[in-house]
């Protein structure tokens, strides 16, 4: 048997595409104070969110996105197959818990802040392999317990440098299946780590850029289609120092996406906000693509994306020991072909 | 043979590009606003402690007794800062001009103490509170014993 559905050499093509029934995203309040407030389906009033740790308003987040999406796709947890969830705290607790909680069949990822379109990708190998007729694909991050873990105590005074993102405090989530109404998942290429060395972890966008470069270039060519074969090519959280290096690492390879190419972690804050370079972590891409994305694909404004989800798998113990930041990408096509117009 | 050492291979010369690409991409920091406000607020922080200093003498104190006594206060000042989450404001302007002062040790000490009360008080605020001033209490003593040892044997 070989693999029928396998394109080129890291790209797989559905026979039966997956469609994405449902979306939601909970977010906190400075992401809800962002250009695309308005698009997501809570917005929290502060970051705790009602709890006594930032953990546990973490989990909630995650809990309340998930229960909105299955809800949105007009089905009830027993209907889900798969959960496919993961966050940034060690162990991916958020996710754990939440699935604690939902009690659907789970299976835990890790990509760092690529695990949404990591989930989405296994997500609809298991509907179109027949497996599964509907998977909740969720994650999660939050600005207070990214950062104790990762950086430094919240009321610790340091100055960010200018390459520095801020974690998006924010979960999303989004149920596919075989059956539906909304736009579909036609492709997806699973990317390779890569690291070309940096490693300063204050400036994740530089270490991640080769990855979700080599996955886009990689797409180009297992597909044969060209960027202007998209209406929007967006990373999940390369921020602005991130977009400019793909942009010219996809140029080198002979593909043009400068007119066409954004960053969830440019979207979804103002430069006002202060936030440095931009958004990062799973909670970016999760929802601005359950905010945003899916809402603007359904209305119409864009009928083909290619989202590219992007990690920086580090730890704060391989920071500490000198070893540089391995990034990744994994691209996901989602196109509203099914959805007329 | 051509010597491996002598030629990088396609990785290493991929990486060197690759680093410059990203120096020329990355935004150069903002050194004078930085180099300023460093100036400005550190020295903010140092004349309140010379007019904390002033004070003290004023009362009787003899001069090193009043410098305990204004280390004392502002370390007092900048925890009670560090607890309404205003010293952190500070120092996104302050920089080095707010870690270096005393008032940033007490700012290291006073936030994981906060950050980790969560997790208790042994575990979490006893084990954590030192995580940042460690190394500077650490080498403040290996410091101090090296002075002290000048000090013996020259004499």
């Amino acid at each position: 048997m070989t693999a029928t559905k396998k394109l080129g050499q890291q790209t797989f093509a559905f026979t039966n595409p997956p469609v994405i029934s449902g979306a939601a995203s909970v977010v906190g309040p400075k992401e809800g104070q962002g250009p695309l407030g308005k698009d997501f389906d809570v917005v929290l009033p502060d970051t705790l969110n009602g709890e006594q740790t930032w953990e546990k308003a973490e989990r909630k987040m995650l809990k309340q996105s998930c229960q909105i999406a299955i809800q949105k796709a007009n089905l009830t947890p027993q209907d889900i197959d798969f959960m496919m969830a993961g966050d940034l705290l060690n162990q991916i607790i958020s996710a754990n818990f939440t699935a604690r909680d939902l009690a659907i069949p789970f299976i835990g990822l890790y990509g760092a802040c690529s695990t949404m379109f990591e989930g989405l990708a296994l997500g609809s190998m298991l509907v179109d392999g027949g497996f599964a007729n509907y998977v909740l694909v969720s994650a999660s991050s939050h600005y207070d317990t990214a950062e104790r873990q990762y950086r430094f105590p919240i009321e610790m005074g340091v100055q960010r440098p200018m390459t520095a993102q801020w974690t998006v405090t924010g979960a999303g989530a989004v149920v596919v299946g075989t059956r539906g109404k909304g736009p579909a998942i036609t492709h997806v290429t699973i990317g390779k780590v890569i690291d070309l060395g940096i490693n300063d972890p204050n400036d994740m966008g530089s270490a991640m850029a080769p990855a979700a470069a080599d996955t886009i270039i990689q797409h180009f060519k297992d597909t044969g289609r060209k960027p202007s074969d998209y209406d929007l090519i967006i990373s999940g959280d390369l921020a602005s120092i991130g977009r400019a290096l793909t942009e010219q690492l996809v140029k080198q390879a002979g593909y043009d996406i400068s007119k066409n190419f954004t960053d969830c972690g440019i979207l979804i804050f103002d430069p006002a906000q202060d936030t440095h370079a931009g958004g990062s972590g799973c909670g970016c891409s999760a929802v601005v693509l359950a905010g945003y994305l899916l809402k603007e694909m359904t209305a119409g404004k864009f009928k083909r994306i290619l989202g590219i989800g992007t990690g920086a798998l580090l730890s704060p113990t391989s920071s500490f020991q000198g070893e540089s930041i391995p990034g990744i990408g994994h691209a996901v096509v989602i196109d509203a072909y099914n959805l007329g117009g | 043979m051509p010597d491996d050492k002598m030629v990088p291979s396609d990785q290493v010369m991929q990486r060197i590009l690759y680093q410059e690409m990203v120096t020329k991409t990355k935004p150069k920091p903002p050194v004078f606003r930085n180099v300023l406000g460093a100036f400005v607020i550190g020295g903010a922080i140092c004349t309140v402690g010379q007019a904390f200093l002033k004070f003290f003498m004023s009362l009787g104190l003899a001069e090193l007794d009043a410098g305990a006594a204004t280390s004392a206060t502002l370390v007092f000042i900048a925890a009670i800062l560090t607890g309404l989450g205003v010293y952190d404001s500070i120092a996104k302007y302050g920089g080095a001009g707010t870690i270096v002062p005393i008032t940033g040790f007490a700012n290291s000490i006073v936030a994981p103490a906060l950050e980790f009360r969560r997790e208790g008080m042994i575990f979490g605020v006893g084990q954590r509170i030192f995580t940042l001033a460690g190394p500077v209490l650490a080498f403040g003593f290996v410091t101090a014993w090296l002075i002290g040892l000048i000090a013996y044997l020259f004499k």
